[in-house]
């Protein structure tokens, strides 16, 4: 019987190694995550995973990522941070020391950002991420830290410069633009009033309100009474899901009669369904929308990346697909672009491909400052027209005309 | 401080919208009155200072949520918000159930943890991220009935009353504190649980009146709100006034010892009265979901107006509840305004600290009359 064994043997192992080659193709190149699964941030900690798995699925059916003459393909090592800064920070020391992740992939939320930041700073870890947005994040001189999206302070910036368009076309001096802020008082929402303060101070606007939200909002109608007495031409609001739904049912109750009002959190607030009539012409920011534009080889336009992400995820059939979503597939990408352009494994030549980044993705043109941050995706406004978000602002990947002035009812 | 005073000349620029911040102010402040009443009750029949009764707002504001997100009509939602919190308050208590209930206790236990197992087991296929997603469905049906279960033996044995207020009546002020403050905590969790951290509320199509060139606002829901409370309000002091209960429940309140000699069943006084209040608190919560925004931890902010309202208007006094809560309500829309309305509700907790400064003043005055 032995040599029959032998044979058998000798024989299992030479298709082995013929078939080795032809099969992994591609090796792997291990990234690491400490991500949200469970707490409070689990839903969009959700989003970013799937979305970091859908581009990676892509780039593998794309035959992987081209490294000098060698294939490879990613391989995402993930921890639940469970939504809490401290345990990020120790998750990410793990992934370093212990599984000797030498490319990290970023967490959910600023916070968390901020939390892991300073670990993978520390041992020179290129880390590129999609769901931080605070600016605190990009003022520290970080050299290792890479964020795809918009920074918090523009989320709402870009109804200050529409608002000084309509002014300039209606004829009115700048200076007679008034501008009423209303913001919750916590970190995120504070960098949007800083941004909007810039930037009518920029266009020598006159802001007539500025008053922050308390953390428990169930009314504002003191400030929407004073917008009425003040007559401000734009009305900026931020106070996460609880402010866009206080500020749209009471705007509506109140009669408010302002030409422009914009605010964050529309979508998740449901304000087209809740109160279909009074969110008529309300202007809400978002990072991307599946209308625009923009588009790249590996997932087509951004409606094609919808359709097919759709198809991946069949959980997200009946809605549409969050820009947490899209923000995370374009962090991967961003990562195969620079190991494409740097040729190398090596950590810091993948540091300073990521540095020297100007990709054209379904997700936007990605191009980072000196400090991190891309400057080169605008946020996107949309107004809310018959009860759909329609992309109104910037003008020129706009697939709608903005009403203006908004009709009260 | 520029803030301030600028906001304090707009008073004076545009008289009408000291009327439009007092008619904001007294139509919600009718919503605190019907809550301050309910803890007014329960405090001054079985000294026990409910914390838990902003909580109990707010889950009476999500039964109506819930009952209007399956197509019931929006007022509906107000009787049946009290009804189930009356039954979840004690209203079985003292019943052939509850003492059936109380006979095989251990029967009772066993099903309640089950009950409990069941439903964590289908809300945990419903959470984001869940590695159970593929049975969502199967998920809210044991959801649903773990869900119904729980509530039918909560219910059936005693209610909150009989299951934890008639244990800490007698006990010291620390005791009952504990107790309902841990009540309101799980409550706010269950209900975290059940509807998710989303804020809610309900549309009713109605519109707005407008006066004084659209500075004084009166939404027609905020109109409707303001005439369930009162309509709430006269039918409880006809009943507290009439009826056979109602005079026991203010025998009892007077002297407990002396309306046990006089073959009151205390007992069923107590179990009455704590269900009446969070029968009140249903009522009031569903308003609150027609009129605000409701969220399952934006319960504590009523539980301090209402302890703001009956330490000044004193117990047993529903003239002086009235007038406080509607107070309480105009003066947080004029902090709101003239401070930023991020203060709006700090107005209650300094209102409460002035209120219990003059009562200490008035009462060393009383002392003094005494020596």
């Amino acid at each position: 019987m032995r040599p029959i064994n032998k044979t058998v043997l000798t024989a299992i192992a030479a298709t082995g190694f013929m078939a080795a080659p032809a099969l992994a193709a591609c090796e792997n190149i291990t990234l690491g995550s400490a991500i949200s699964l469970t707490g409070k941030y689990a839903t969009n900690g959700v989003h970013a995973k799937n979305g970091y798995e859908y581009a990676i699925q892509k780039l593998k059916d794309a035959g992987g990522i081209k490294v000098g003459d060698k294939c490879y393909n990613f391989n995402v090592i993930y921890y639940d941070d469970e939504s809490k800064g401290d345990r990020g920070a120790t998750l990410a020391e793990r992934l370093i020391n212990q599984d000797k992740v030498q490319y990290m992939l970023g967490p959910y939320s600023s916070g968390l950002t901020k939390a892991i930041a300073p670990v993978t700073e520390k041992y020179k870890i290129p880390m590129v991420e999609a769901e931080g947005a605070s600016r605190s994040l990009f003022n520290k001189g970080r050299k290792y830290l890479f964020a795809v999206l918009s920074t918090s302070e523009q989320y709402l910036a870009s109804a200050i410069t529409l608002a000084a368009e309509k002014a300039k076309a209606s004829g009115k001096a700048l200076g007679d633009v008034k501008v009423a802020i209303a913001v919750e008082n916590d970190p995120f929402s504070l960098d949007i009033r800083a941004g909007v303060l810039d930037d009518s101070k920029k266009q020598g606007m006159k802001v007539v309100i500025d008053e922050k939200l308390p953390r428990d909002l169930s009314d504002m109608s003191a400030i929407l009474t004073k917008v009425k007495l003040l007559k401000p031409d734009v009305l900026v609001i931020s106070g996460h899901s609880k402010g866009a739904a206080t500020g749209v049912r009471q705007i509506g109750e109140m009669n408010i009669d302002v030409p422009m009002i914009a605010m964050t959190h529309c979508e998740a607030a449901d304000v087209t369904g809740k109160f279909p009539k009074a969110s008529e012409g309300i202007l809400c920011s978002t990072q991307w929308a599946e209308t625009l534009a923009y588009k790249d080889d590996l997932m087509g336009t951004a409606a094609e990346y919808e359709q097919g992400f759709k198809a991946a995820f069949p959980e997200y059939k009946n809605k549409t697909v969050p820009y947490q979503v899209a923000q995370a597939s374009a962090a991967v990408q961003v990562f195969a672009d620079a190991f494409t352009r740097a040729g190398s494994l090596d950590k810091d030549k993948i540091r300073d491909a990521l540095a020297a980044t100007d990709l054209a993705t379904f997700y936007g043109q990605i191009k980072f400052a000196e400090a991190g941050n891309n400057i080169a995706k605008p946020m996107v406004l949309r107004q809310i027209q018959g009860g759909k978000y329609n992309v109104v602002a910037p003008s020129k990947f706009a697939s709608h005309k903005l009403d203006w002035p908004r009709k009260a009812k | 401080m520029d803030q301030i005073f600028g906001n304090l000349q707009l008073l004076f620029e545009f008289p009408a919208v000291n009327l439009e911040i007092i008619i904001q102010g007294a139509m919600i402040g009718a919503i605190f009155v019907l809550v301050a009443y309910g803890l007014a009750l329960v405090w001054g029949v079985m000294n026990v200072k409910n914390l838990a009764q902003g909580a109990l707002v707010i889950a009476g504001g999500y039964v109506s949520w819930w009952l209007a997100q399956r197509g019931m009509p929006v007022l509906v939602g107000i009787p049946v918000a009290a009804i189930v919190l009356a039954l979840i308050g004690g209203a079985c208590s003292g019943t052939p159930i509850d003492k059936f209930c109380r006979r095989h206790w251990r029967v009772a236990i066993v099903f309640a943890v089950a009950m409990t197992v069941v439903m964590f087991a289908g809300l945990y296929t419903t959470a984001p991220g869940s590695a159970w997603a593929a049975y969502e469905g199967v998920g809210r049906t044991f959801g649903t009935i773990g869900g119904i279960g729980l509530f039918g033996i909560l219910v059936a044995c005693g209610g909150l009353y009989g299951l934890v207020i008639s244990r800490v009546i007698e006990r010291d002020l620390f005791t009952s504190l504990l107790a309902t403050f841990g009540i309101g905590i799980m409550f706010e969790q269950l209900m975290n649980l059940m509807f998710g951290s989303d804020t809610q509320s309900l549309r009713l199509d109605y519109d707005s009146f407008s006066f004084f060139g659209g500075i004084v606002n009166v939404p027609v829901a905020k109109l409707l709100a303001v005439i369930m409370a009162a309509a709430l309000a006269i039918a409880v002091i006809i009943f507290m006034k009439r009826s056979r209960m109602g005079q026991a429940i203010r025998a009892t309140a007077q002297d407990a010892r002396a309306a046990r000699v006089l073959g009151i069943d205390t007992e069923r006084v107590y179990a009455f009265t704590f269900s009446l209040n969070a029968a009140l608190c249903g009522a009031a919560g569903a308003l609150v979901v027609l009129v605000w925004e409701i969220m399952p931890f934006y319960g504590i902010p009523y539980s301090v107006r209402a302890f703001v309202i009956v330490t000044a208007a004193g117990l047993g006094n529903l003239p002086g509840v009235i007038a406080a809560g509607i107070g309480i309500g105009v003066m947080e829309q004029y902090g709101g305004h003239i401070f930023g309305i991020g203060y709006q509700q700090a107005i209650a907790v300094l209102l409460l600290l002035l209120v219990l400064l003059i009562r200490l003043a008035q009462q060393r005055r009383n002392r003094q009359v005494l020596q």
